[in-house]
């Protein structure tokens, strides 16, 4: 068993080391057909860019991406500066500097990877999902037989902030910045998926396709580590299909089919705020533009928010969208799984996460106001402020930075909820429902909890679940995804996630059961 | 302002406190007021000892064994003394430290738990034996039993809860276990034959080497002083092996108290409302010997719940309360390996003349219900479930009420604790008893009014 999973263990270490050194490789050249379509595509009118490209970029060879990143974010910057001094407002080219350069990189790219997609992916993603299930299936019998088997997690360094932790932590980091800000140097890893992405929709994969299909391959392998831990307990096996289901067919296929049949991408589960830019005066054109269906998504999206989603809440807990439909929860009770003792369970913390949380609620919410405002009064500011900078600003902070940086990046080390608790507005308003008016509550078994602290330990929300327990009192927070971790490593049988009547979901714990006190009698006496 | 003083941060000392913090929770100046000090040798702040197995185990570090955060006791007033008593000055309201300092009180709580038992076993006190109870034997098993290279294999004496937890424990850093039970069959003073096999079975199915009927004779030591082998007592086999857990339960843990006039049997002798002999001296929890048993239960009861349920009386007569100690239906959990027990009402190891027995057991042999009721009155009189986790309160109802066991298998699916979507049993249950006892019980659908009723 142990010498599989060292070999597992070995491969998937060599597919990852491949997919990070593609970086590195790679050749770029520009040539005149290149340019030419690009002056067409974007509508290019400013003659000094073009002469800069001619003089500086093609028919040139860059052996790596950086270089060639340079020099077209440097010739795209330096016109664009000369073109604002002068007014020629036309002529500036208002792309992102990192996108612009990887869409020219993705035609200008050329050697081994572009050559040999289908190779590179089986040395990636191949040998990674071949290494990783070496590693994890074995469990099955390495573990010993089903049931709760947490031994060693806070002795190992990848799961208790050890040194692979924090290596794991650098390396999800920099995965995300590159992602969301350096784009043009991870041209290669987007060939490496082109002829999926084809299949699909028709078009060569961009970076967010391969973020896309690379969320979902982790998200099966790692499923599958979760039908192995978790085989005895069927709460789980059904949630993590559930999780899995939603993720590959609404987040990655359905969008990308609508693709083919050139329709909008859209993600049919993912719903407003979460999804804050559904409201973003390009997004209504499109889906306005699209007939029908175009209608439908945008119907479908205000109703999901405004009816769907609370009446769900009422009835099952904010869990049955966090840990039963979301693509982030789905992300996070997969890949994050392993690092769910690692959220902070403090007071201190708890206080942070309601601030930040329904902070964050806040800011999209004005966000969106002031974007549906300028829709349709069409003003391009409100108060003084304008609309696409505080747009920009929510992208970068909450969107890029919060949502994937650290709220995945941050898994090894703050444990794999650190967006759900403390970022994601859809959370802060499912939570404020699931507090004051559903029928979800974490029931607590009488007098039987030893305060042993399992529960706490493994509450990937931080919620001190103990606490509560020790009281004989039932968990009714915001914060609960309803993972039901908390019950399935309580060794007493003390927790239980239900739906039941709202009357007596806050159970009175003046005496615990089991001490025979005639309760009228103390009340009277106090 | 009245000063309490308890020795012992266990759970009943730590309940008391905060009962007694809650009721008198006024202003400093009033008459009403408490100053609060727990005493313990043990530990900067109370932790969960239940939960020392899953340290060592590492599902948890020692921290997130300690259920308040250290910032708790200054914010509610309870001082924290780290000290070991060693006598009790029980006329001048004076404790003793073996520091050599000394503390006032005016009411005193003694809550000083338990400590192994040894039963004078021929080298007994040599290195790596132990038992498993405080904070020090476990950080003696990370010096004695880290790993397997270490410890090429543990002896475990003694078959009750402690012994299988630290079977478990060391089964864990896959440490081979040798489990010396003196019982025909696992901790069968207390369970039935049949969940008894089933334990048996569990704890062999876990690579462990059960010796039933197996008593130690000698623990030999090496020429370091250190344990080399132990020597059965039936057979005369010689077990070599690098630790030994002694784990033939727990006795009060009150032998400081010797000379302080404080009348002590097997445990420190107090009365329902948990006094003393001695005026404003109580004792709670494991250490607490009732003079008279309460109900079948035993006049020590070294368990978890009862010291709590002690801790939440003490304070309410320290209050001005004064209230006897009425615990109510008995109940219990445990897990063995990876089968869950809970236990509400009795269910003897032998049936009592007057009761008869109903079991069922699933066919995978890990889940199992055993339920005790009146021959002639039907009476439910408890029930064992292994595998299934169900409702304390729904139990606590019906044998409040004197509920017949018609009634209760009649709303079995209202007692039903596991998590959603697992496998319901309750059908089976139900038909095993018809077809047994000619009886036509219908089962309930499950009732979400009834089960709020029973609040």
């Amino acid at each position: 068993m142990k010498t599989i999973q060292n070999i597992g263990l070995a491969l998937f270490l060599v597919g990852l080391t491949i997919f990070t050194s593609l970086i590195f490789f790679g050749r770029y050249e520009v040539t005149p057909q290149i340019l030419e379509n690009l002056i067409n595509n974007k509508g290019i009118k400013s003659e000094l860019f073009i002469n800069n490209m001619n003089s500086r970029v093609v028919g040139k060879e860059f052996t790596n991406s950086f270089s060639f990143s340079t020099e077209i974010t440097s010739a795209l910057k330096s016109t664009n500066e000369t073109h604002k001094q002068n007014s020629e407002w036309d002529k500036v080219i208002w792309d992102k500097p990192h996108s612009f350069s990887y869409e020219i990189a993705k035609q200008a790219g050329s050697g081994l990877v572009k050559e040999n997609k289908w190779l590179f992916w089986w040395l990636t993603f191949g040998l990674g999902i071949l290494g990783a299930l070496m590693y994890i299936i074995p469990n099955v019998i390495a573990k010993g037989p089903p049931g709760i088997k947490n031994n060693g997690i806070w002795f190992n360094a990848a799961t208790n902030r050890g040194w692979i932790g924090w290596f794991a932590f650098v390396f999800l980091v920099g995965f995300y910045l590159l992602l969301y800000f350096r784009p043009d140097y991870i041209v290669n890893w987007t060939y490496i998926v082109d002829p999926i992405s084809e299949s699909l929709s028709g078009n060569l994969a961009s970076q967010w396709f391969l973020y896309g299909f690379l969320y979902c391959v982790v998200m099966v392998v790692m499923a599958i580590r979760m039908y192995i831990k978790y085989r005895h307990n069927k709460y789980q096996m059904l949630r993590t299909t559930s999780v899995l289901f939603f993720q590959i067919v609404f987040a990655f296929l359905i969008p990308e089919i609508l693709v083919r049949f050139e329709k909008p991408w859209y993600d049919f589960k993912n719903a407003f705020p979460l999804d804050y830019d559904f409201f973003f005066s390009w997004n209504l054109n499109e889906l306005i533009a699209s007939g029908g269906l175009g209608i439908f998504i945008l119907v479908w999206g205000i109703v999901l928010t405004l009816v769907i989603v609370p009446v769900m809440v009422y009835f099952f807990g904010k869990r049955w969208y966090c840990s039963w439909v979301c693509g982030c929860g789905g992300l996070a009770e997969t890949l994050g799984d392993p690092y769910r003792q690692l959220s902070d369970k403090s007071l201190k913390a708890w206080k942070l996460e309601r601030w930040v949380v329904h902070g964050v609620l806040l800011f999209a919410l004005v966000m969106t106001g002031f974007t549906l405002y300028s829709y349709f009064s069409g003003a391009d500011a409100v108060l003084g402020i304008k609309t696409q900078t505080i747009q920009d600003i929510y992208g970068l902070l909450i969107g890029a930075f919060f949502a994937g940086v650290i709220g995945t990046g941050f898994y090894p080390i703050f444990g794999n909820r650190v967006w759900c608790r403390f970022g994601c507005p859809l959370a802060a308003y499912l939570g404020i429902v699931q507090r004051f008016k559903s029928r979800f509550r974490i029931t607590t078994n009488g007098g039987q909890c030893i305060s042993c602290g399992n529960c706490s330990t493994y509450c990937e929300q931080g919620i001190d679940v103990r606490a509560y327990a020790q009281k004989g009192e039932n968990i009714v927070r915001a914060s609960c995804v309803g993972c039901g971790i908390c019950s399935a490593v309580c060794p007493r049988g003390v927790l239980k996630l239900e739906n039941g009547p709202e009357k007596g979901r806050i159970n009175p714990t003046e005496i615990l059961l089991g001490n025979d006190v005639d309760l009228m009698d103390l009340v009277n006496k106090e | 302002m009245e000063h309490i003083v308890i020795i012992g941060n266990g759970i009943s000392g730590v309940t008391a406190a905060r009962h007694i913090r809650k009721l008198s929770d006024t202003e400093a100046s009033s008459t009403e007021a408490k100053k609060i000090t727990i005493v313990s040798a043990e530990s900067d702040y109370f932790f969960s000892r239940t939960a020392l197995m899953y340290v060592y185990m590492g599902h948890m570090k020692f921290e997130h064994t300690q259920p308040y955060e250290n910032w708790f006791w200054k914010k509610n007033r309870i001082d924290l003394k780290r000290g070991y008593v060693e006598n009790i000055d029980t006329k001048n309201n004076r404790l003793h430290f073996a520091e050599g300092d000394t503390l006032q009180y005016d009411k005193l709580i003694i809550a000083t738990g338990s400590k192994p038992n040894k039963f004078g076993w021929p080298g007994q006190d040599l290195k790596g034996v132990q038992g498993l109870y405080s904070k020090q034997d476990l950080e003696n098993l990370e010096v004695y039993v880290p790993n397997n290279k270490v410890c090429k294999r543990a002896v475990i004496v003694g078959g009750g809860l402690i012994g299988i937890e630290l079977a478990e424990m060391l089964h864990s850093r896959h440490i081979p276990v040798t489990f010396l039970v003196r019982e025909s069959s696992f901790w069968n003073g207390v369970l039935p034959n049949e969940e008894s096999q089933m334990i048996n079975k569990e704890i062999l199915n876990n690579g462990i080497d059960l010796r039933l009927s197996s008593n130690l004779k000698v623990i030999v030591s090496d020429e370091n002083g250190k344990v080399k082998s132990v020597i059965v007592q039936e057979t005369g086999e010689k077990i070599p092996c690098d630790f030994v857990g002694l784990t033939a339960g727990v006795s009060p843990n009150i032998d400081f108290l010797k000379d302080s006039g404080i009348e002590t049997g097997r445990g420190v002798k107090v009365n329902r409302f948990l006094e003393t002999n001695i005026p404003n001296v109580y004792a709670i929890g494991d250490c607490a010997e009732q003079r008279k048993a309460i109900g079948n239960r035993r006049p020590i009861e070294a368990v978890w719940y009862t010291g709590r349920m002690m801790g939440e009386t003490v304070a309410q007569t320290i209050c001005g309360n004064r209230m006897p100690y009425n615990p109510g239906h008995w109940f219990n959990s445990a897990k063995f390996f990876d089968i869950e027990y809970q236990t509400y009402g009795w269910v003897w190891a032998q049936p009592k003349d007057n009761e008869a027995r109903f079991y069922w057991e699933h066919e995978n042999g890990k889940k199992c219900v055993h339920i005790s009721y009146d021959k002639n009155t039907r009476e439910f009189i408890g029930i064992n479930t292994f595998g299934i986790r169900m409702r304390h309160e729904f139990f606590d109802k019906m044998l409040s009420e004197k509920q017949p066991v018609e009634h209760v298998l009649e709303h079995l699916a209202d007692a039903n604790f596991d998590p959603e979507f697992y496998k319901l049993h309750e059908k089976e249950i139900v038909a095993k008893f018809n077809a047994e006892n000619n009886t036509n019980i219908q089962l309930k659908k499950k009732s979400w009014k009834r089960i709020f009723q029973t609040y």
